[in-house]
């Protein structure tokens, strides 16, 4: 029998691994040295784990330990990023170019930015979530200071030709940031090979604590610099003050250790098991659509809309499982994802859709139990619905004059 | 978002799923709402000509779980009431008794229509027969 509830929304947020917290322990307790204390073996003790984190977050993502600045998280990380250029080379230019189906860290900030005069391009992406790279390429200006795209979507899981994207920009001379905060761990990410300048990273999307996350930030072929958002103690090379977060710092490193070592076996396990659920939904429910490249994807990502059935009700279905859905109803906004929108799903099948987040903890077991419960509630939940009534009488929906549009 | 135990079982237990025939003169349908707005709700009355009661009712809703239970709630309120009676169901009186939160007030407005364009629809097959 599984265990329910069963968790399966790990692009949210995913477990704390048992081994990041045994190594995060001693430093929430015994050893609660501060960094930067250098005249006693608390301090040094403490900083010890702080470089040993570095070293292990840097090693995840083939940089140097002192480029990577440590902050609260992601959202932190992407604003520091894109102000951060934005402030220290606005003598250079004040346009930076991003994508419209980032996360709301990177779309808030530039549009932030904007208001304070700089000029952002909001790239569209094709009906697979992909960014053009010759509407990249177009786009870029002598005044374009920052590209800023994401590695892998959070919603669609799709992943963006980041080695390209990063020549590109090398090219052309523009800085690169890319949040990597969906890839790092679950796909091979290197700032090197890949050509990425400045990265983000969230330690609790990768069964690390939730509250710390770091910036990558290359010192050298191009140095970059960045006007720090958060003045102070000039900790981190200056770019971040504050006291450093040990216990969280330890934990980063070792969820960023343990998912080196494992990437390789964990991600063609995530992708067995993704396309289990892909492959069983498919054969056993008639009119369910993938969005997103299916094969530019990260690998435990399924974002699935089901024709005729509100996506909402259907979470309610299967309310022993945990996932999330691109539903209007269930965010404060009632509005239907604005990246489904992007990828140009309609507005009809948006509300249809669920994303089922496949991580380290999920068995196999689990994965069919999931695809039985949604198979279950989606045909009961068809049933009753008055669309798929419609369209089995060969009703074409897109004609019918609904009440509430005029 | 927590639903109250009301909308729950309605949910579980939707009453009076189905359809009746659009045809029949005697059977009123309300196709309410739009796909694009993430809720549908057809509801179909049968109506005793002589008394004018609602004898049956039957629903289909694409939506929340509250658009479900409302207009599940729906059928089973027009249920043996006269036309006169039903048109006077407010959505309030859905919102009162499932408990809905303020997000999901728009669930009850869809169900007092759905009863509405209904009643509407079996006039009109009624006025039209009369001619
Ligand atoms: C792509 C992406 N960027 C940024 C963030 C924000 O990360 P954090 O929760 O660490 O602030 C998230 C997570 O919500 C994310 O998925």
């Amino acid at each position: 029998m599984v265990k329910l509830p069963i968790y399966m929304d790990n692009h949210a947020t995913t477990p704390v691994d048992p081994r990041v917290l045994d190594a995060m322990m001693p430093y929430l307790t015994n050893q609660f040295g501060n960094a930067a204390s250098r005249n006693h073996q608390f301090g040094w003790e403490a900083e010890q784990a702080v470089e040993q984190g570095r070293k292990q977050i840097a090693d995840l993502i083939g940089a140097d330990p002192r480029e990577i600045v440590i902050t609260s998280g992601a959202t932190e990380s992407d604003n520091l990023a894109v102000k951060g250029v934005a402030w220290m080379y606005r003598e250079k230019g004040d346009h930076i170019i991003t994508c419209v189906t980032e996360h709301k860290a990177i779309l808030d900030t530039c549009k932030h930015l904007e208001k304070d005069g700089y000029r952002i391009t909001f790239l569209p992406v094709d009906n697979k979530g992909l960014v053009d790279l010759d509407d990249l390429r177009k786009a870029i200006t002598d005044k374009t200071i920052l590209i800023s795209i994401m590695t892998a979507n959070n919603e669609v899981g799709v992943v963006q030709d980041i080695k390209e994207i990063g020549k590109i920009a090398r090219e052309r001379g523009v800085l690169f940031h890319t949040d990597a905060v969906q890839a790092a761990g679950k796909i091979p990410f290197n700032v090197n090979e890949m050509n990425v300048d400045i990265a983000s990273l969230s330690a609790h999307k990768f069964y690390g604590p939730k509250g710390v996350g770091a910036l990558y930030v290359r010192r050298r072929n191009p140095r970059v610099l960045l006007t720090p958002i958060i003045d102070g103690g000039g900790h981190e090379r200056g770019m971040r003050s504050g006291t450093l977060n040990v216990p969280g710092i330890v934990g980063l490193g070792k969820a960023a250790q343990i998912a080196r070592e494992e990437l390789q076996k964990e991600s063609a396990e995530l992708f067995r098991l993704r396309e289990k659920l892909r492959t069983t939904l498919e054969r056993e429910l008639d009119e369910v659509y993938i969005n997103g490249d299916l094969v530019k994807r990260l690998p435990g990502n399924l974002n699935m809309s089901f024709a005729y059935v509100e996506g909402e009700s259907l979470l309610m279905g299967i309310n022993d499982i945990a996932v999330s859905s691109g539903s209007a109803c269930t965010s404060a906004s009632l509005e239907p994802s604005y990246v489904l929108k992007a990828l140009g799903v309609g507005e009809d099948l948006a509300h249809t859709s669920i994303r089922f987040g496949i991580g380290r903890f999920n068995t196999e077991e689990e994965v069919d139990y999931v695809a039985g419960r949604v198979i279950e509630v989606v045909r009961r939940l068809r049933d009753l619905s008055p669309l798929y009534e419609m369209a089995k009488e060969g009703i074409d929906l897109k004609s019918v004059h609904w009440a509430t549009e005029g | 978002m927590a639903y109250s135990d009301k909308v729950i079982d309605h949910y579980n237990n939707p009453r009076n799923v189905g359809a009746l025939s659009k045809e029949d003169p005697t059977v009123g349908t309300g196709l309410v709402g739009a796909p694009e707005c993430g809720d549908v709700m057809k509801l179909q009355i049968k109506v005793n000509e002589q008394t004018q009661v609602i004898e049956d009712a039957k629903f289909k809703t694409f939506g929340c779980g509250s658009a479900i239970a409302s207009s599940s709630l729906a059928t089973e309120w027009v249920k043996g009431k006269t036309l006169a009676e039903a048109l006077s169901i407010k959505n309030t009186d859905i919102v009162k008794e499932l408990s809905l939160p303020p997000v999901k007030i728009h669930c009850s407005v869809l169900a007092e229509d759905a009863i509405k364009a209904a009643i509407t629809d079996w006039k009109k097959k009624h006025d039209d027969n009369g001619k």
